[in-house]
């Protein structure tokens, strides 16, 4: 598999792992803040080749994870009506809502139907004139231009059946929040890399200087995560703070501006609500007015739903880094793979299912 | 009345992950089934009860069959109904020979779509030598069940000498892999999220009897058998490490995957070690004698793919441990319900 | 987020001006990616892609410089 198999080549981690030891004298801890390196961390156990001195945190990075409650409950709520086929992305079937998830909802007869693409997504509802489909639309910077695409392409083809229930999310903002918080204990981030394949990083490096902490944009294989540790650890060994690219075979200082406009054409920046996080300022996207006819909440008049949390679920101080799993009260006893209680669990990234199957 | 000991806090409806082959899949298996028919033959929980019966040592198995799409590269839902009975007594070290086959058919289903089911069953037992001799045929309304169920119960004769338990899995014993993993469970996706393929990749739906009958001169070494179907390589590993009550140790690099079957597990975010297989198994024999019976299984169709992957260890007690390819451990666990694919 | 994999493209459709689509294929499994994003794709380019949409090529000069820079470090 080329471009892959090159990035988990055991001898280049040899080096790194040898590099990295030589060089740390000092604890650090490091924060990821993607549900794709969490995974390639977890699968490879790259904490095991790194010196005890540096501890690996995963922050808010699974959009699975962070989507609110409410969205999870929008969801199941329109996949309940008559006429409805809901699509979405696998990652979303397993979340709880406030009751129960779609997959719960599926065995219980609704249409839900899981894709691949958002395009498959259009393709459903072209197939089913008489029904009304609406996708899932989830995730970060990566998948905001092709959920956007489906909806600019639904619009091309005049269809009337096709909606999305947007949930987007933004990492800078997620960063500034964790980095403000006085009690923060990070001292150095790798950024995600196909988030920036898409956006640029020029938007990190205001953060950088704001709260001088070095930022590395890192790939997913086990020698970019590992070279993307060793540059982090290296600046902050030599007292450094800027920003890196680890990833440049695929990440450029402005991303991709064909794929960016996409985005910008159907959506708009706005304040969002995250998972265990509370509302942060200008943190995820919503739809514009222009495309209002393509809005499921509006379509399905669910915009005004708010739910609380369960306090028991400490999903929030997980996802900023604050507690690791295994200091949750309810960690393998009431919150398991099995039953999640919070979305960390359920997700195959979130931290809590990734330290309830690999340690 | 006693009540139902799943409690219904947990599930109000069985969820399509009760039949992933995962943790759900055993929960309901001991709280529902077990907990009711409980006996000594069935609390083994092995693929085919094996007893005593007027001084032949018999294997005695039943499998149902509810796959869509009902046909798909390399097979249909018949070949798998056939091959995967077959398979449960061979592995139970057994010589396979007669079968049932029950039908569940769904109102409206062509019928020249279950006379093609019904010739690839009659070959498919001709190439595994056993012979179908009683069945049942059932006609449901529209809607009632989805294309077609077949159940499928056989019942073999012991080869001497097997003693097939995975409570005789002790450090001193090597992990033999039957072949390839992933095929099937890719070849069924291929046909639900129209991936295309260069050259297609089937199902390997096989019947191992052929193989384990020319591993029957080595049934003293060989002390645990199992095929690998759903829920993957990994879920097999682990049932047997939990209840050997030993650790089992794989290496990742020896573990044998089409390069294709790795690109498409690439593509959906799939983990190979849990995708469904329904012509492999997994043979834990001595030490001493594994090289002579990977060579064995080496010349054989059905298993020209076979490898050592691993070995019984004393650490990590029932828990499997893979050394990944970048020289790392880590554990491999068992999964909670279907793997789904994923985007992030 | 998120998993997007490198693969290799082996064909061009244009037939849709606003949605150029590409056969891409990965180990050997193809898949229908839109490249629309991306600048002057052609046959034999290596494209990013996410959940059926290209986006970036793979810088190759890029790739084998990290390769190499790693390989070198192992000297010291």
């Amino acid at each position: 598999m080329k471009y892959i198999q090159e990035f988990r080549d055991s001898e280049l981690v040899k080096i790194l792992r040898k590099k990295i030891a030589e060089i740390t004298t000092k604890n650090w801890t490091i924060m990821e803040i993607c549900g794709g390196q969490t995974h390639s961390i977890m699968k490879y156990n790259i904490e095991e080749l790194l010196p005890e001195r540096i501890t690996l945190i995963h922050g808010p990075g699974c959009p699975v994870c962070v989507t609110p409650i409410e969205k999870i409950d929008k969801a199941i709520h329109i996949a309940r009506q008559k006429n409805v086929i809901l699509t979405t992305f696998g990652d979303m079937m397993r979340v709880p809502g406030s009751k129960d998830d779609l997959l719960s909802a599926k065995a219980g007869g609704a249409d839900v139907r899981m894709v691949y693409s958002p395009l498959d997504a259009v393709k459903i509802a072209e197939e089913n004139p008489d029904k009304n489909v609406v996708f899932f639309a989830v995730g970060f910077e990566t998948t905001a231009p092709a959920n956007a695409a489906a909806v600019l392409e639904a619009k091309r083809k005049k269809l009337k059946n096709f909606s999305i229930l947007a949930s987007h999310v933004l990492v800078p903002p997620a960063i500034k929040t964790l980095l403000s918080d006085e009690n923060s204990k990070i001292d150095g981030f790798l950024a995600a890399g196909h988030v920036c394949t898409v956006m640029g990083y020029t938007e990190y490096e205001p953060l950088v200087k704001e709260f001088n902490i070095p930022i590395v944009v890192t790939g997913f294989e086990p020698v970019d995560i590992m070279q993307g540790v060793y540059m982090v650890v290296k600046q902050l060994e030599e007292g450094r703070a800027e920003l890196e690219n680890q990833y440049k075979r695929v990440v450029s200082k402005n991303g991709n501006m064909a794929a960016k406009n996409v985005t910008f054409t159907v959506y708009e920046i706005a304040d969002m609500k995250w998972r265990g996080m509370g509302i942060l300022p200008q943190s995820g996207y919503k739809i514009s007015d222009l495309f209002s006819e393509y809005d499921a909440e509006k379509i399905f008049e669910i915009e005004n739903i708010n739910v609380d949390e369960p306090e028991s679920c400490i999903a929030g101080l997980i996802l900023q880094g604050k507690k690791k799993p295994t200091e949750c009260s309810e960690f393998g006893k009431n919150c398991t793979p099995e039953h999640p209680l919070g979305a960390p669990m359920v997700s195959s990234e979130g931290a809590c299912a990734a330290y309830f199957h690999y340690k | 009345m006693i009540s139902c000991p799943i409690p219904k806090s947990e599930y109000e409806n069985v969820l399509l992950a009760h039949g992933g082959g995962g943790k759900l899949t055993h929960q309901l298996i001991e709280k529902i089934f077990v907990s009711q028919f409980g006996n000594d033959l069935l609390n083994e929980l092995n693929d085919s009860a094996v007893f005593e019966f007027h001084k032949n040592k018999l294997a005695f198995t039943t499998d149902s069959y509810v796959v869509q799409p009902i046909f798909f590269p390399g097979g249909n839902i018949g070949e798998l109904a056939v091959n995967g009975t077959v398979n449960d007594i061979a592995v139970a070290g057994a010589r396979p020979v007669y079968l049932s086959a029950g039908f569940i058919i769904e109102e409206g289903l062509p019928i020249d779509d279950l006379w093609n089911i019904v010739m690839s069953m009659k070959n498919a037992a001709d190439k595994a030598g056993v012979k179908i001799v009683t069945g049942d045929t059932k006609v449901v309304e529209k809607g009632k069940a989805d294309k077609l169920f077949i159940n499928t119960s056989g019942v073999g004769v012991v080869y001497d000498n097997f003693n097939i338990s995975s409570r005789n899995c002790k450090p001193g014993l090597s992990v033999i892999l039957s072949g390839k993993i992933g095929d099937h469970g890719i070849a069924i996706m291929s046909a639900r999220e129209n991936l295309e393929f260069e050259t297609e990749i089937v199902s390997d739906t096989a019947p191992l009897n052929g193989l384990v009958n020319a591993l029957s001169k080595y049934s003293v070494n060989i002390k645990m058998l199992r095929d690998v179907t759903r829920g993957g390589l990994a879920s097999v590993l682990n049932e047997i490490a939990a209840s050997s009550g030993y650790g089992i140790e794989i290496e990742e690099e020896k573990i044998p995957i089409n390069e294709q079957v790795r690109g498409a597990c690439e593509i959906l975010g799939l983990d190979p070690l849990y995708v469904a297989n329904e012509g492999k198994l997994v043979a834990f024999v001595d030490d001493e004698k594994s090289e002579e019976i990977l060579s064995v299984m080496k010349s054989l169709e059905v298993s020209k793919d076979a490898e050592i992957i691993g070995k019984v260890v004393d650490e990590h007690p029932q828990r499997v441990v893979m050394r990944t390819s970048i020289g790392s451990k880590r554990i491999v666990d068992m999964i909670s319900g279907e793997q789904l694919p994923r985007i992030c | 987020m998120c998993l997007a994999i490198p693969g290799k493209i082996i064909s061009i459709n244009d037939s849709n001006p606003e949605m150029k689509m590409a056969k891409v294929s990965f180990s050997g499994v193809t898949k229908e990616v839109c490249v629309q994003w991306i600048d002057d794709p052609k046959v034999g380019d290596y494209v990013l892609t996410h959940v059926g949409f290209a986006l970036t090529k793979i810088d190759e000069k890029e790739a084998e410089q990290t390769i190499k820079l790693l390989k070198d470090m192992g000297e010291i």
